[in-house]
């Protein structure tokens, strides 16, 4: 070879060599991308505040998204499934359940402790759920009617807890990953089991650091935290913001990282449009809805058939397309969120009253149904509602449109939340505009407001169903998952198109921009799911 | 706030002469006070649009038109429509009908219960006097929000609650301006002669003391006319006054507008302008009237 | 004097009982539940003990007239109370919401003032000219806006053009001055704007009358500056009713700013007021509703006392 080919080579190899290299720092660096990266301050706003700081005694996401990184749970859903419906353990590393399904044995970890340093054992665990499951005569448990399937909780040994339950819940796995199930220290509780109304103090990713009233809190990471290696962050800030554009500029002035409740589309498209790539939006149908709820005891609401005339008229496929624009619902669903273990297949739902594509036909059966009932044409009633802008007022305007094209004309009558509240629980209302959100998509906790009155502490519909009640209880006890699935889709046959006692609307839609710098967040159907905020990091 | 002179009703002169003053006094007011009288012409503008609002509305301000949500100012939809697809134009004018009533309703109410209160009060002296004070005092240091609040929870939302809650704390204000004019009336010695002549105290106070009070109870009117319509829609804004979907300006800047600011900025920036364009003409008006009658104040 | 100052004060007692009266059973007559209100929000499992049990905690299962009573003695030890939603003193919740609201209103009665003395002087320096019509034009314009269609506009306009938004935290002013006044300026503008028209019109008025006086009117040879310094004895007196109106507004920011709260995001007394009587939590409306009118009814006194102090009729008895 000639001096100069050889130097020729050698410089093409040189090249090579160092695009190899270059390549490699690229990959590299884009490995370390999607690497968590430790340090940081999470910023996120929260429109309210909490009455108190125990979460066994409110039902508030307003108490959640703030404290839920303090503490931890017995089983919790897994933060990385968008269902937010697979429950994974927390402090439980394994469980068992019994063949018969009475009783469940749930494995603790070893080596967790308690941010002052004590040790957190099963007896810790067995002293919450007591608390929550049967609590003294002057502590309230919120959702102490979720549990009445179990009979006694064990703490046999430091590492072992036993559930005995009385008859077998399908539903227990998911009501013991309830997000407001945070285990205290039983010590403390022995003490006074009202300590935790106004003190805080877990064995979460985070310490807690302060709670200034009305500004904000802060936590810090928490250093002797069980899983090693997490939380990424240092800690993080939650700013109290109650009004919704100072919200929406806190986040496009990149003052605030995330607001974890939702959005709406024009909120969204403000943000999008002012920060570009610097936002990642991630959207889902949110486990809220808002529910059309007739009073059984005036008339016509008594007969079916005007109730079953409400729902045919509604066009929910036209509504879904035009307030997705404006409002935060989309979805067309049955009794459970779309897209999740019970919900209910398209096939299927087509048939359920004011289901149909067919809008023409479900509005001449309403019609129909309305002459039958003895309702003149243009009869008027009407429909309470509270004066809340989203999506409470879109719908409202939307539901008032779409009963006028079978001749009904119903009146708006907005008022004060409080106002509303206490008018739906005295029966003080014809035709009014209801609202369900539940803390994960689970068939108990869905369907449970729609029992008897009696039966169910918000059944505001003010009926009698036994029917209704018997479906709802096979459900809950049906341990085999088919089997429980055909009882789920009697209940919503029976709820939503036999009898209408109440129906859905358009199921809410969780928008949330936040910015692209926040990772290892997946949303959920649930904004009370998946606030620990152990496995979000901050990249550059 | 006391007038100079006390002013008699003469009734003696003619009625075609006393129109002709009448007249003469309008032109005065509109030559020397040009703000005054374009004032005055924006607020005859806004009440004959809202009278005639069923006319002049090219659409039905209820419709919703879900092919046109948010569609910007056309030739179908002058000044655009809002997020339900509804004429943003329509519910302008309709909003003004709504603006006037709630505008007129609670400045003659707050206005005239205050004065009648006010004068009398100034009349009877004495313990009643003193009584209606304290009350009047309990009222004005009660926080208003709280006020329209509590009204709006007892009654409910709708125009008629509204105009209560808006006119009950201007009522207390009222009775103290008025008041304090009607004082300087009654210490004049001919109300004691009068008196003392035995006039019954229904004719000394219609015949003595209320033209007296008229120029400070015009000037309020006037006054309380533009803060009603902003009380209004600053009470929709927080969800406490009228609600959908009745067209009104204030209820018009509440949610999507805001929300759309941007995107859709035809929904916020035009009920905006009709709310500031006719509480400033009603401003304009009252302060030139207030020039007008304040003796005083005249250009020498 | 001091038989009027007594007066005076012995006045205040019966309207802070009145008011306390009225507040206590306005909340009353208000429809709702604060205990329904937690206990059967959006979640289901509301369970009827559950209700009991806080009612009874609150001491709503009392007759009425045992828990006014109960109140008004707390009232008068200056004992506020605990807040039914909670459960913390009322002292706790009130103070750092107060610091604020007062720090806004000062803030936006210099505003008014630095606005509306120097452009009502001038106003009636040059009345019926074309300064004259501006400065009406422009302080009536912040009478007319929509307090909170101003905020809005504000606040994009700060987000829009510059970027730049806020502090959303509030700093007290001795903690970190810089970052709370760069909170508090705008709605103090806002705001001040607003107010500042009412005195301008009056600082007018009182301008226009010192001037007619003879002596000042005489020294047509003089020019308007020589008016201006001729005129600042008379122009104190005529000043009171200004400051009057300046005085009274300010006792309404206090706790009256609900809308400018909401749109600046402020940790405010206005919106804690709504907040309470949205909870219907009794205990704390009615302790802000007396601490809203022992303010107002403190610088009405204040405002006595200096008309008495100037009147040497009422000062020399």
């Amino acid at each position: 070879m000639t001096p100069a080919r050889s130097r020729s080579a050698a410089r093409r190899g040189l090249v090579a060599g160092l695009a190899g290299l270059l390549l490699l720092s690229l990959v590299a660096a884009a490995d370390a991308q999607d690497r968590p990266r430790y340090g940081g301050e999470l910023v996120y706003v929260v429109p309210t505040e909490p009455a108190s700081y125990d979460g066994h005694r409110e039902g508030t996401f307003a108490l959640i998204h703030p404290l839920a990184p303090i503490y931890s749970t017995l089983l919790r859903f897994d933060p990385t499934d968008r269902t937010g419906t697979r429950v994974v353990g927390d402090l439980a590393e394994s469980w068992t359940i019994a063949k018969d399904g009475r009783t469940y044995t749930f494995k603790i970890r070893r080596g967790v402790k308690f941010h002052d340093g004590s040790d957190l054992t099963s007896k810790d665990v067995k002293a919450s759920y007591d608390k929550i499951v049967n609590p003294p005569a002057d502590v309230i448990s919120y959702r102490k009617g979720q549990y009445t399937a179990i009979e006694a909780v064990e703490a046999p040994d430091p590492t072992t807890v036993i559930f005995r339950l009385k008859w077998p819940a399908a539903s227990l796995i998911t009501a013991l990953a309830s997000p407001f199930n945070w285990i205290y220290k039983a010590d403390i509780l022995a003490k006074d089991m009202h300590w935790y109304e106004t003190h805080v103090m877990g064995s979460g990713a985070f310490v807690f650091v302060e709670h200034v009233k009305g500004a904000y809190w802060a936590g810090k990471k928490n250093t002797s935290y069980w899983d090693k290696g997490k939380p990424y962050l240092d800690g993080y800030r939650a700013l109290v913001v109650k009004d919704a554009n100072a919200q929406v500029s806190a986040v496009r002035a990149e003052r605030a990282h995330v607001q974890f409740r939702g959005f709406t589309p024009a909120e969204r498209d403000s943000i999008v449009q002012a920060l570009g790539p610097k936002v990642t939006v991630q959207e889902s149908p949110w486990d809220c809805v808002l529910l059309v709820g007739m009073n059984h005891e005036k008339k016509p609401w008594d007969d079916k058939r005007a109730r079953r005339a409400l729902t045919l008229a509604l066009d929910r496929y036209q509504g879904s397309q035009a307030l997705s624009r404006i409002a935060i619902v989309k979805s067309v669903g049955g009794v459970q969120v779309p897209g999740t273990p019970y919900a209910t297949p398209p096939a299927e739902l087509e048939k359920l009253a004011g289901y149909s594509h067919d809008i023409a036909k479900s509005r001449a059966e309403a019609k129909r149904l309305l002459k039958e009932a003895g309702v003149p044409e243009g009869f008027s009633f009407s429909l309470k509602n509270r004066n809340v802008p989203m999506p409470y007022e879109p719908v409202a305007i939307w539901l008032v449109d779409q009963w006028r094209q079978i001749g009904l004309q119903a009146r708006h009558d907005f008022i004060e939340s409080t106002k509303w509240e206490a008018d739906l629980i005295a029966g003080n209302y014809e035709v009014a505009v209801d609202t369900q959100c539940s803390y994960a998509v689970d068939p108990d906790l869905d369907l449970y407001k729609f029992q008897s009155m009696g039966v169910s502490g918000n059944n505001y519909g003010r009926y009698v169903d036994k029917t209704l009640d018997d479906l709802y209880q096979k459900q809950s006890r049906a341990l085999d998952a088919e089997e429980r699935k055909r009882w789920v889709r009697d209940f919503e046959r029976r709820l939503l198109d036999e009898e209408a006692h109440y129906f859905y609307t358009l199921q809410w839609h969780r928008i949330i921009p936040h910015s692209a710098k926040m990772r290892g967040w997946t949303v959920t159907p649930s904004h009370f799911v998946n606030n620990q905020l152990d496995g979000v990091w901050l990249s550059e | 706030m006391a007038v100079g002179r006390p002013v008699e009703i003469a009734a003696d002169v003619p009625e075609a002469a006393r129109r002709r003053r009448w007249i003469a006094a309008v032109g005065e007011f509109c030559r020397e006070r040009p703000l005054g009288a374009i004032g005055a012409a924006v607020v005859l503008l806004n009440i004959l649009v809202g009278l005639g609002a069923t006319v002049i509305a090219p659409y039905d301000p209820l419709a919703t038109d879900y092919g046109a949500m948010l569609a910007p100012p056309s030739a179908a939809h002058w000044l655009g429509t809002d997020a339900f697809g509804r004429d943003v134009l329509s519910r302008i004018i309709y909003g003004s009908r709504t603006a006037m009533v709630v505008g007129f309703a609670c400045a003659l109410l707050g206005a005239t219960l205050g004065a009648v209160i006010g004068v009398a009060s100034a009349y009877f002296a004495g313990k009643v006097d003193l009584l209606v004070q304290r009350v009047m005092d309990i009222f004005l240091a009660f926080p208003l929000i709280i006020l329209a609040l509590a009204v709006v929870s007892i009654l409910g939302t709708g125009i008629g609650n509204v105009i209560i809650a808006i006119a009950i704390p201007m009522i207390p204000r009222a009775a103290l301006v008025t008041r304090s004019s009607a004082l300087a009336i009654r210490e004049m010695p001919y109300v004691d002669a009068a008196r003392a002549a035995g006039f019954r105290h229904r004719r000394i106070i219609l015949r003595h003391m209320l033209p007296n009070v008229m120029a400070p109870y015009l000037i309020m009117l006037t006054a309380y006319l533009g803060q009603a319509i902003l009380a209004e829609a600053s009470l929709t804004f927080l969800g406490l006054g009228v609600s959908e979907p009745t067209p009104a300006w204030g209820l018009m800047l509440r949610g999507a507008a805001v929300q759309f600011a941007e995107s859709a900025p035809w929904m916020a920036i035009f009920p905006g302008l009709a709310i500031s364009l006719a509480v400033f003409a009603f401003n304009l008006f009252g302060d030139s009237l207030r020039d007008a009658l304040d003796p005083r104040l005249r250009a020498q | 004097m001091t038989k009027y100052i007594v007066k005076r004060l012995l006045l205040m007692i019966p309207t802070l009982l009145g008011v306390a009266v009225l507040i206590f059973f306005l909340m009353r007559i208000v429809p709702g539940d604060i205990v329904e209100l937690r206990f059967a929000g959006e979640s289901s499992y509301a369970q009827k003990e559950n209700l009991d049990k806080e009612r009874a905690r609150l001491g709503l299962d009392q007759p009425v007239w045992r828990q006014l009573v109960t109140w008004m003695a707390g009232l008068a030890r200056f004992d506020l109370g605990t807040s039914m939603w909670t459960g913390a003193p009322i002292t706790e919740e009130i103070r750092l919401r107060f610091a604020l609201s007062l720090q806004l209103a000062i803030m936006a009665t210099i505003v008014a003032i630095l606005l509306a003395i120097p452009l009502g002087v001038i106003a009636a320096l040059r009345q019926d000219t074309w300064i004259d019509y501006v400065v009406r034009v422009i302080s009536i314009a912040g009478l007319a806006t929509p307090s909170f269609w101003l905020g809005i506009v504000f606040i994009l306009g700060l987000l829009i053009v510059f970027k730049w938004l806020p502090p959303m935290v509030y700093t007290p002013f001795w903690v970190n001055p810089v970052q709370n006044l760069a909170q508090l300026i705008w709605p103090a503008l806002a705001v001040g704007y607003r107010y500042s028209a009412v005195a301008t019109r009056m600082t007018r008025s009182a301008m226009l009358e010192v001037l007619r006086e003879d002596y000042i009117r005489t020294a047509r040879a003089k020019g308007l500056w020589e008016k201006l310094i001729l005129s600042r004895h008379a122009l104190k007196n005529a000043m009171l009713p200004v400051l009057t109106v300046i005085a009274l507004e300010f006792a309404f920011l206090i706790g009256g700013l609900v809308v400018t709260e909401q749109v600046f995001n402020l940790n405010g007394l206005g919106l804690l007021f709504v907040e309470a009587v949205g909870h219907r939590d009794y205990t704390l409306t009615q302790a802000l509703v007396m601490l809203v009118a022992f303010v107002f009814i403190f610088v009405n006194f204040m405002v006595d006392l200096a008309y008495a102090w100037l009147d040497p009729r009422i000062r020399l008895r």
